[in-house]
């Protein structure tokens, strides 16, 4: 594995090779001194182009738990601001002798224009481009899958997803962490459903390795999903914004915050209908009595919180991978 | 139009004759015809076949070539004035001549636009001092293309420039009332409205055909439907008011639909179709390289393939190739920060050859209808001192373009003429090259290389 841009670019046995390494580390982050020796010497630049407090620190976390030097070069603040492009950043990078580049962008593509454009010898971490991809955020969420739900620990080393039905719902046509899921958790076996309102579901979802719906009450009655994932939906999507300059606006998503929440929204009733052992998933961060009611977020059944501790070990999982090879050091 | 002394200048004889002079092309095939001689003199064609000797003459080999009338484009951004970074009418002229063409249409969205007589003559002076290939500026339709007050269209026509293609080319002439305008005021002149037909509410943002691929690579999408609803609504007009249309850089198979549709009920409707369209795909944006990156976008093959019938049966009236030059740092980029366009002009005679008339799909006489004879009548500029896509015949003007259809190369960015480096092709094999140019008997471009107005031959 030379970069890690897309979760598509992942087959059976890389994703669960991915998920075995990040069993071992979590194991390792049981123990009192949670540091490896692994990447001593290495440096690992968080290039981040978008705000995302949650996941530069994931990745901050994983890297320093290797041991690597960490350099945080956020956009706002540094030249980029000032109008630096791509290209000189990837270049300024190269000159320090970046190991690997992390980069969260909100342009789709800017990953592989990085790991492919001749700029920058580094390994490319994609950490979330624009609507394109985020497969860090798949890994974990596959890992979480398996650990609940197939089997955790060594009991679930070598084991992929095969026949669990996933149920994804919310605002697809912007969502990276959708595209993400649907290309892992059917890589590797499962089955997804993606439900939302047709205005948030993109032109050409038909050829995509999963099925979609507009009815959310359905597909928990009769899809009897293992796992439920709700995805955050942006408030600027819905309604007719008011034009702060005048210009006009794009017309909403869907009509009002209450008429997604009674459609789309997982609440105490729908909670209520999902087989007793369905975990309930969120990227975060949530909009609580929006996409997800309180009761929801904080049952025993969420594993929210969880996702977010999986998040480190997944992510010291791939720089272990990209940067550290096939060698065993821990 | 063109360069007076090129209609003055008699024969001076003698085979190291001036860039006017004698010239007899040896073994030619006129639109792939039977082989001939053909002697260009005094900017005309003075003979074909058992006439045509050599004496005086410098003779040019060119047997096995193809002679076309010069090609004509409808389409061309030349960037000056403005951004003479990424070209300039001299360079953008001179590939021009190097892809075949002898005369180009400059597009208006150039800084200043070319919305008042005194930019459009400062672009045709510019094409008749570099002297590469006929300039004829297109002229913005609403003053500074911002689509709420229609240019002063009436002087521009009767400049120096002789304006008769007025275009927002880039921007959309949105506002139907707007357009009924347009539509209606270029009658006086003969003139024509060429629309960039784009809605600009459904495709705010969009950076690619919307369909499948987009869905894949995370891309705001273009959808076809905002190319198509405009093209409905401006046939519609152009029937209502009784004026000609054309429409720019068609793209999608249901365009293809209405344009037969309209021309079916008898609307004076014209389309253009690029190379690109003709060629590419959709697929090549999951390369994220924006080199790919073009207004309307590349669409799906079934679109393609839609456009490339349209051509062979005369829905498509004209191939233009909207050679779009950009510098380097606004291609060296991420996706949604790169410019849109693409070069054309060196590859369009090659692309449309590879994919019409080596296949088999097209004539050569075709081909110079869609390149030459078409683009010319729908700007106006087939008759006259200046006059293109003429007939290869006795007395016409000598503008020819010589084209070896057997040729292959691989196209390098490296080695085009245009400043800019914005070719999709690079790496591509195509068939068929243009070997030489004449601009009213002068070469442009002999044996495939430049050259320079005043040179001796």
């Amino acid at each position: 594995m030379r970069h890690l841009l897309s979760a598509a670019d992942l087959d059976r046995d890389a994703a669960v090779g991915l998920l075995d390494t990040a069993e071992r580390m979590a194991a390792t982050q049981e123990r009192e001194m949670k540091k490896l020796p692994t990447l001593r010497g290495r440096t690992v630049v968080n290039l981040f182009f978008e705000d995302s407090t949650r996941t530069r620190i994931s990745f901050e976390t994983a890297a320093k738990r290797l041991s690597a030097d960490v350099i945080n070069f956020a956009a706002r603040g540094s030249s980029l601001s000032k109008g630096e492009s791509l290209k000189d950043t990837a270049l300024t990078l190269q000159a320090m002798g970046a190991d690997a580049v992390v980069i969260r962008h909100q342009a789709s593509g800017a990953p592989y224009r990085l790991a492919h454009a001749g700029w920058l010898a580094s390994a490319v971490v994609n950490a979330g481009d624009g609507t394109h991809q985020h497969p860090t955020q798949a890994l974990l969420d596959a890992f979480t899958l398996r650990r609940h739900l197939v089997a955790a620990g060594d009991a679930g080393l070598g084991r992929d997803l095969a026949g669990l039905h996933v149920a994804i719902v919310g605002d697809v046509l912007h969502s990276r962490v959708a595209r993400s899921n649907v290309d892992l958790l059917h890589t590797l076996g499962a089955r997804v459903t993606l439900v939302a309102p047709p205005t948030l579901l993109p032109v050409g979802v038909e050829a995509w390795a999963c099925a979609t719906s507009y009815h959310l009450d359905e597909v928990i009655a009769e899809g009897r999903p293992d796992a439920i994932m709700m995805l955050r939906v942006q408030r600027e999507r819905m309604g007719a914004g008011v034009p702060a300059n005048g210009a006009p606006v794009a017309t909403g998503f869907f009509p009002s915050p209450l008429e997604y929440t009674r459609a789309y929204g997982l609440d105490a009733r729908r909670l209520a209908m999902l087989p007793e052992h369905a975990i309930v998933m969120h990227p975060g961060p949530m909009n609580r009595g929006l996409e997800i009611s309180a009761d929801a977020a904080d049952s025993p059944r969420a594993v929210i919180v969880e996702q977010v501790a999986n998040g480190v070990a997944i992510r010291m999982a791939v720089l272990y991978r990209l940067l550290a090879g096939e060698r065993e050091a821990f | 139009m063109g360069r007076p002394t090129d209609a003055t200048t008699g024969p001076t004889a003698g085979p190291t004759t001036g860039p006017t002079g004698r010239y007899l092309l040896r073994g030619v095939a006129p639109l792939g015809g039977p082989r001939t001689d053909v002697l260009v003199a005094d900017g005309r064609v003075a003979a074909v076949g058992a006439e045509a000797t050599g004496a005086r003459a410098t003779v040019v080999d060119a047997d096995g070539l193809v002679a076309l009338p010069g090609l004509v484009d409808l389409h061309t951004h030349l960037r000056e004035p403005g951004r003479e970074d990424a070209e300039t009418v001299e360079s953008g002229t001179r590939a021009a001549a190097l892809g075949g063409y002898t005369a180009v249409h400059a597009m208006a969205n150039t800084s200043p636009v070319a919305d008042t007589a005194g930019v459009v003559e400062q672009v045709w002076r510019l094409g008749r001092d570099a002297g590469w290939c006929d300039v004829h500026p297109v002229g913005a339709v609403s003053v500074g293309l911002a689509g709420t007050q229609l240019a002063e269209l009436g002087a521009m026509a009767h400049s120096a420039a002789r304006v008769r293609v007025f275009s927002d080319d880039g921007m959309c002439v949105h506002d139907p009332v707007l357009m009924r305008r347009a539509l209606e005021y270029v009658k006086a002149f003969d003139g024509v409205v060429a629309q960039h037909a784009q809605e600009p509410r459904l495709t705010a943002g969009a950076q690619m055909h919307e369909g499948v691929v987009s869905a894949e690579v995370g891309l705001p999408g273009w959808p076809a439907v905002a190319e198509e609803a405009i093209i409905a609504r401006d046939v519609l007009l152009a029937q209502h008011v009784g004026s000609r249309l054309h429409v720019l850089h068609v793209s999608t198979a249901g365009s293809v639909d209405l344009i037969r549709w309209a021309k079916s009920r008898g609307i004076a409707v014209t389309a253009e179709a690029t190379p690109h369209h003709l060629m590419l795909t959709d697929e090549l944006a999951r390369t994220y390289d924006p080199v790919y990156k073009v207004n309307p976008p590349l669409r799906t093959a079934e679109d393609a393939e839609a456009l490339r019938a349209g051509l062979a049966d005369g829905t498509i009236d004209t191939v233009g190739t909207d050679h779009a030059p950009h510098t380097r740092e606004d291609k060296d980029c991420e996706w949604a920060a790169g410019a849109f366009g693409m070069l054309g002009l060196e590859t369009a005679f090659a692309v449309v050859h590879t994919l019409m008339v080596a296949t088999g799909r097209m004539t050569w006489a075709d081909l110079a209808r869609v390149m030459s004879v078409a683009p010319a009548r729908i700007g106006r500029v087939d008759a006259g001192p200046g006059a293109q896509g003429r007939p290869i015949a006795v007395g016409e003007p000598a503008n020819l373009a010589l084209v070896d259809p057997a040729a292959r190369w691989t196209v390098d960015p490296a080695s085009l003429a245009s400043l800019a480096r914005n070719t999709p092709y690079a790496g591509r094999e195509l068939t068929g090259r243009v070997v030489a140019t004449f601009l009213r008997g002068r070469p442009t471009v002999l044996d495939g290389r430049a050259v320079p107005p005043g040179a001796a031959s």
